[in-house]
């Protein structure tokens, strides 16, 4: 074999072999994230581990929904509380999520993916629970869903959760997948950006509190349950600014609606995607998660051989940013790599009318590869 | 009816309804205690009793069906000991959430849970709860309910609960709320009350004292030992979990493509310790290296297996069709690769002399992996046939990391790792 491999200048990096799981969970205590709620569930293992190492304060939960309701009660005395999981965990969390959306509670829930339907196959990893994030708040309503496609995305996009969970007050799904989480890879942690935790402001003045008052962001501010200044109202309940509950009163409507528009209003602010586009190209190839790194290695392959392709990395997934819609619009031919069936992403972008030069590359139980993104690249 | 705790008189319940004199003894029992609204978070379920939130002054926190009692328990963890959490849950919510009451009490959330038992769920139209007493009439079960009620105080009780205590919900029962808000840790407090629309109706004639003598429901007022509420309590000392182990690059490779390597055992062999030894000696020598490991959920028994990419530049996509090498130490590890070795078109399948040959267009070696330092070594002997034959890095890039490793206390490190072998 020719010799390529040369030691690199090492007096700066500090290689270590790591997962995801262990740059997720440092970046979110890092970002200021202090309450760690378990319940065991594969493959989110290596995130509870962690967890209960890392954060100041961790606490074993008996089921999923006593996780969301604890954490939902830290979070309302102004924790900052996170949970790992998946797609079981994640269906009995859905209406405390609901409730922690309509109270405005921000915390996350890390959710790693595998291999359903159902129970589905514990082990094995799949990109299936994107449309279900979508369309877990009742109404359609927004929030924010954030997905990493590489180790530096576990760091960044981490404490960009617990950033954006503080800034629009809501809870903040950072979807996941087991090959993200547990795959072990060489990496420079010398390379990985410092972390300063923002300081938290809470409601200071002296009129009484409104805890649903919305601020010009769409975003009420907040004070803890239990402040010995102001009363704190907190409702799952439709309600007005104050939190009465109110049924059908324009202002109680008018609050229903704020709560989706806050995530849509402030969307530039957590809107993170890689787009790598080359002159000439028809064709845009769109990954997400670790289906990402296939097609990078497929775009690099394509522009060796000749082929001027491009490439887009969503990685704030939900709502969708206006950006993505725009870019695919501007190309005839978009390919969708996804380890699912139906292609979820693909019907997030393009609805189920879907639109001519649009085609999916999906897998379930395996990995797709590069040669298959290649291939439908090159197929016309 | 107004006063520091009560900013509305216009209680939201339908005329004589139960839950108005629990509201009452309610506010009377935080006068008692010379609490401040402030001090006070009532949590509210869903029910009729949840629509009384507007009408206090204290904290409000207005759930989900049943999930009162944990979010009570998880601001109640969070608020210093002077602050009092209050849930209010009807017995319908006792019976969706009777896991989290147990789960309360067991673990000593310093919350007073205040159950407002009609027998019934009164804003759906008067169906059966768990709680409702057999015989107890209901629009849905007008002959009666058939099968015993729920005795709640006792279940609750005999998950811990610092006190579990039952009352009838008539006239003053003030003394009873106050003494489980003043108490330290859990408390359940259990009013047997009617709903008038739809228990009074179909019970003509029936009083709460007959209903709770006929059920078997003692008025009785349950403890168990003291003992330190559940609060959250804050570690100082979490280290990073990026302390970690440098690798330093003090080796060269001569490799010039990706290579896949599928390391193959029994659990408790080594497998994983020993594919991670592999992949930190090859990060030694310069090239990037992907590590999964695989085993059955029962991670004690069976195959544990390590799939390993290597390469000279970045790597991406993490999985390879096929491998270049497979390395099977055991004939779990064989079983488990079989499908993947039968359908290898290339490469090199090293194998332990023990096992039988697999049909498959690889090549294939049978060597001692299990023999030389004993089935725990068999998957580190493995490793280093595999550098010795195929020189994807330097033999000595893996025994410095098995040197360093706690993996291979027991193992001759120099002799097993040595540059050629001498048998
Ligand atoms: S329906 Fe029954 S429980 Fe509900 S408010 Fe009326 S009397 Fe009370």
């Amino acid at each position: 074999m020719a010799s390529h491999a040369q030691p690199r200048d090492a007096s700066d990096q500090k290689l270590c072999l790591v997962d995801g799981s262990r740059l997720v969970i440092e970046s979110l205590a890092r970002a200021g994230a202090d309450t760690f709620v378990g319940y065991p569930i594969t493959p989110a293992n290596l995130l509870y581990a962690y967890g209960f190492r890392r954060f100041p304060a961790a606490l074993a939960a008996p089921d999923e929904i006593t996780a969301l309701q604890w954490m939902s009660g830290f979070s309302a005395c102004g924790r900052l509380p996170v949970t790992a999981t998946s797609f079981p965990g994640f269906a009995l969390m859905v209406e405390s999520l609901n409730m922690a959306h309509m109270m405005e509670l921000p915390m996350l829930i890390v959710l790693a993916q595998r291999l359903g339907p159902s129970t589905g196959s514990a082990t094995a990893g799949a990109q299936g629970d994107l449309q279900l994030v979508q369309g877990a708040i009742s109404g359609g309503h927004a929030y924010p869903v954030l997905c990493p496609s590489n180790l530096i995305d576990c760091w960044d996009l981490a404490q960009l959760a617990v950033e954006t969970a503080t800034r629009l007050r809501s809870p903040v799904v950072l979807l996941t997948s087991k090959e993200m989480l547990m795959t072990q890879r060489d990496f420079d942690l010398a390379s990985l950006p410092a972390i300063t935790p923002p300081a938290r402001a809470f409601y200071a003045g002296d009129e009484p509190f409104a805890a649903y008052s919305p601020a010009d962001n769409l975003v009420p501010e907040f004070l803890p349950v239990g402040s010995s200044r102001h009363q704190v109202r907190l409702t799952a309940s439709t309600h007005d600014r104050r939190g009465i509950h109110a049924h059908l009163a324009p202002e109680a409507m008018a609050n229903t609606a704020r709560l989706h528009y806050k995530a849509v209003r402030n969307l530039a602010y957590y809107t993170r995607f890689d787009i790598d586009e080359q002159a000439g190209a028809d064709t845009l190839v769109c990954a997400w998660d670790t289906t990402a790194l296939a097609a990078r290695e497929a775009v690099a392959t394509l522009r060796e051989s000749g082929r001027a392709v491009s490439l887009l990395v969503p990685k704030t997934l939900l709502p969708v940013p206006p950006v993505y819609v725009e870019t695919v619009s501007r190309y005839p031919r978009v390919v969708v790599a996804e380890e699912n069936l139906n292609g979820q992403l693909r019907q997030v972008l393009f609805g189920a009318a879907g639109r001519s030069g649009v085609t999916g590359v999906n897998a379930i139980g395996r990995m797709v590869s590069p040669a298959e993104i290649a291939a439908a690249v090159e197929s016309r | 009816m107004t006063g520091r705790f009560i900013a509305n008189p216009v209680l939201p319940f339908c005329g004589g309804c139960g839950h108005g004199l629990v509201v009452r003894n309610t506010e009377k029992a935080l006068e008692q205690l010379g609490l401040s609204p402030l001090d006070v978070v009532l949590v509210t379920d869903i029910g009729c009793h949840g629509l009384i939130d507007s009408n206090f002054t204290t904290h409000t926190v207005h759930g989900l069906h049943g999930r009162a009692v944990p979010l009570a328990a998880g601001i109640a963890a969070s608020l210093p000991a002077g602050k009092k959490v209050i849930a209010y849950i009807g017995d319908g919510g006792a019976a969706i959430g009777l896991q989290h009451l147990m789960e309360a009490a067991h673990r000593n959330f310093d919350v007073t849970v205040i159950v407002h038992n009609n027998m019934l769920y009164g804003m759906t139209g008067g169906q059966p709860s768990s709680s409702t007493p057999c015989g107890f009439r209901t629009p849905t079960c007008p002959d009666g309910k058939e099968g015993r009620g729920a005795d709640l105080c006792r279940w609750v009780h005999a998950a811990g609960a610092m006190r579990c205590r039952r009352v009838l919900g008539k006239g003053d029962f003030s003394e009873a709320i106050a003494e489980a808000v003043a108490g330290s840790g859990f408390s359940l407090l259990e009013v047997i009350e009617y709903c008038p629309s739809y228990g009074a109706k179909h019970n003509p004639g029936r009083s709460l004292d007959d209903i709770v003598r006929e059920a078997g429901l003692a008025l009785e007022n349950l403890t168990n030992p003291p003992a330190p509420p559940c609060r959250l309590a804050p570690k100082t000392d979490t280290g990073s979990l990026l302390d970690l182990e440098p690798i330093s690059r003090e080796f060269t490779s001569e490799l010039d493509r990706c290579v896949s390597i599928m390391l193959a055992g029994s659990a408790g062999e080594g497998v994983q310790s020993a594919a991670e030894m592999f992949a930190r000696a090859a990060v030694a020598a310069g090239l990037s290296v992907t590590k999964k490991g695989t085993y059955p959920v029962t991670v004690g028994i069976g195959y544990s297996v390590a799939e390993l990419m290597l390469s000279p530049r970045p790597i991406q996509h993490t999985a390879a069709d096929a491998p270049d090498f497979v390395l099977v130490t055991s004939a779990d590890g064989l079983k488990y690769c079989g499908p993947v070795i039968s359908r290898m078109r290339s490469g090199h399948l090293l194998l332990d002399s023990s096992l039988a040959n697999p049909a498959t267009a690889a090549r294939v070696t049978q060597l001692d992996f299990r023999k030389p330092s004993g089935p725990r070594a068999a998957a580190l002997c493995a490793s280093a046939e595999l550098l010795r034959l195929h020189q994807l890095f330097p033999l000595a890039a893996l025994r410095a990391e098995a040197g360093r490793s706690k993996h291979t206390a027991k193992i001759d490190v120099e002799r097993l790792l040595a540059d050629s072998k001498t048998s």
